[in-house]
């Protein structure tokens, strides 16, 4: 008996399959046009890979913004509870998940057991997130995962926008008054931690913090975030399976 | 099921805007009103109809707009985008206009209001906790009695005022019976229909036929729940919702709550259950017992506002709810900063899930605040789930 676990994000659409014990296989596609064909090349993936056939997957669950367009799934769950659920299996100790995906970012508070007690998400703007990187990132004419490592800390020009299409003009100008990539580049970073810092703030942060979604792979990220919660910061390689992990042993859970 | 009444209840809106023409046209004369400290018996007693003005509608709010701040509340841009628009009846119809000093942003936009219509201002104490406010309030009162008697040409005597008193404690009393036909569980009627049949009641022109049509809804729902029929089971999540007034048009969030699962069984809003909790004493001096009960309205204008979270926790126990949604409009300072002490005290002193959603009339942020209720729903329903929550 498998379990599927597809969280189709606003960029990457990820899956894993569960058989109980372990996870034996996970994917990540880009999502693309249709969260549905996403979907759907995840679970052949995840077949090949995980070497079962289709009548050995018990059930699939959803999440993520995309798993209304799944018309495959057994059951649908927000990634609010994926990713709560995804982080006690990692550590059981985790009390606070930071979430920052390609569209929204989240804090999500857990009990010893792995319910969420509270969350709170941004706001309908990209400020803060994935996508907001990804727009700089083109303007800098580097690969979004670049931005990490020609970032110098210490020589970071201040970013005043917020807005994404404000922000853009403003790096322009940067550029355009001789300000440098990195320079460029660490000022964008901070202001993500900077944004993602006020949106935590209002939550309050109890030990361990995990840190999951495709922002959290930036290590200047991680550490400035670290450094500025004072609080050490646990980060997984497959943190941005983490959703879709919860939502395997939800569906595992719930077919038992 | 869905009582076939509401359908009736629901044809309120069509029937309203024409009889409100035809009492117009008949010599009758309107007062418009915006809210719930507006004391509606003075104006019934002056043989007006008091009517509620329109304000919970995204269209007109372009148009407000180029007169009022963007970053304003929406009920606010709203009431006032009809006004200048001219597309609400009930404005249109309204001899004279009645408003209250609650927040800054409607006390500021009644300026403007102001020069398109008459209309009278009463100055709305900020506490409601000391002797000089409801000393104050009351002269209000009369203030406002005197401005209708020299509109109208016509004597507000104390029989009139106490005949006005009793009809709008019938009201009260069976929209109240209706809401508390909620405390049942499963509820018998959707919290869309309730908020429907609540808000409806400010625009009846006959009162008396508006009393009895509730009270037949309330008939025929009691008597599906006899039959055993509910549109919830026993494990739907019950939910209060409490925070900003919303109407036909405004009501995004609890349309999204019951889509998700949820059932909402209290409207704690102003446009609910918080203007009916209190009855207007029939045995004291007319102005006295009016001012007592208008002043006693917990909304967030007041300051402190505790007679607020002493509501909640009454009804959160009366309705036996699961968890409080407080939904607050963008820029509307008082019942956003108002959260944070909701918050806390639904968190640690009622020991119930709390999740306050703030937005606007508009659909732009539909998919966001469906996440935030749906993964609000599963926190209620992993708890009340039958493992205690460790699956």
């Amino acid at each position: 008996m498998i379990s599927i676990g597809i969280d189709v994000g606003s960029v990457a659409s990820k899956g894993v399959a569960f058989n109980g014990t372990s996870i034996i296989a996970k994917e990540i596609v880009p999502t693309g046009w249709s969260p549905k064909l996403a979907g759907e090349t995840l679970v052949k993936i995840l077949m090949e890979k995980g070497k079962f056939t289709r009548e050995e997957m018990s059930v699939i669950v959803g999440t993520g913004y995309g798993r209304v367009s799944l018309p495959f799934i057994n059951h649908k769950v927000t990634e609010i509870t994926c990713h709560g659920k995804g982080a006690h299996y990692f550590d059981s100790g985790i009390r606070t998940v930071i979430d920052i995906g390609g569209q929204d970012s989240k804090v999500i508070k857990l009990d010893e057991k792995g319910r969420v007690t509270d969350f709170i998400m941004n706001d309908k703007c990209a400020a803060g997130t994935g996508r907001f990187l990804q727009v700089m990132a083109n303007v800098l004419e580097l690969d979004i995962s670049e931005l990490s490592t020609v970032a110098q800390e210490g020589e970071s020009c201040q970013i005043n926008s917020m807005c994404t299409v404000f922000a853009e003009s403003e790096v322009i100008s940067l550029l355009a008054e001789g300000a440098t990539k990195s320079q460029v580049s660490a000022g964008l970073l901070e202001s993500v931690v900077n944004k993602t810092y006020s949106l935590i703030s209002k939550m309050g942060v109890e030990d361990k913090v995990y840190f999951s979604g495709g922002v959290a792979q930036s290590p200047y990220i991680r550490n400035l975030l670290s450094r500025k919660l004072n609080k050490e910061i646990v980060y997984s390689i497959d943190g941005q399976y983490n959703g879709a992990i919860g939502a395997a042993l939800i569906g595992w859970e719930q077919d038992r | 099921m869905r009582p076939t009444i509401m359908e009736k209840v629901e044809g309120l809106r069509g029937i309203n805007s024409v009889k409100i023409k035809e009492a117009s046209e008949a010599g009758k004369k309107v007062v418009g009103m915006y809210c719930v400290f507006s004391p509606q018996e003075i104006a019934l007693a002056a043989d007006a109809i008091a009517v509620t003005l329109c304000g919970t509608k995204q269209e007109p709010i372009a148009e407000a707009e180029k007169h009022l701040p963007r970053n304003l509340c929406p009920l606010i841009k709203s009431s006032y985008g009809f006004a200048i628009t001219d597309t609400c009846p009930y404005f249109y119809f309204s001899d004279v206009l009645l408003a209250e000093t609650t927040c800054d942003g409607k006390k500021k936009m009644y300026e403007l209001m102001g020069k398109i219509k008459p209309m009278h201002v009463m100055n709305l104490p900020q506490t409601a906790v000391d002797e000089d406010s409801l000393e104050s309030w009351k002269k209000e009162m009369v203030k406002f009695k005197s401005f209708l008697e020299e509109k109208f040409d016509v004597e507000i005597t104390e029989e009139k005022l106490i005949d006005a008193i009793k009809l709008m404690n019938r009201e009260r009393d069976v929209m109240k019976r209706l809401h508390k036909l909620n405390a049942h569980k499963p509820a018998p009627l959707t919290g869309m229909d309730m908020m429907m049949a609540q808000w409806l009641k400010g625009f009846n022109v006959d009162k008396e036929a508006g009393i009895q049509l509730i009270e037949e809804l309330i008939k025929e729902t009691e008597e599906l729940m006899d039959k055993g029929e509910f549109p919830f089971t026993e494990e739907t999540p019950r939910i209060l919702l409490t925070g900003v007034p919303i109407g036909a048009g405004s009501e995004k969030v609890l349309k999204l709550i019951e889509e998700a699962g949820g059932s909402v069984v209290v409207l704690e809003n102003c446009s609910g259950y918080k203007g009916l909790d209190t009855m207007v004493d029939e045995a004291k001096n007319p102005i006295e017992a009016l001012a007592e009960k208008y002043l006693s309205t917990p909304c967030s204008c007041m300051s402190n506002n505790n007679a607020r979270l002493d509501l909640i926790k009454r009804l959160a126990e009366e309705y036996k709810v699961d968890g409080v949604v407080d939904l607050t409009w963008q820029a509307c300072h008082t019942y956003n900063i108002e959260s944070f002490t909701v918050r806390n005290f639904v968190k640690d002193e009622l020991g119930l899930p709390f999740i306050q959603i703030e937005t606007d009339y508009s659909d732009s942020d539909v998919g966001q605040i469906k996440v935030r209720i749906e993964a609000f729903l599963e926190t209620i329903e992993t708890k009340a789930c039958c493992c205690g929550g460790t699956c």
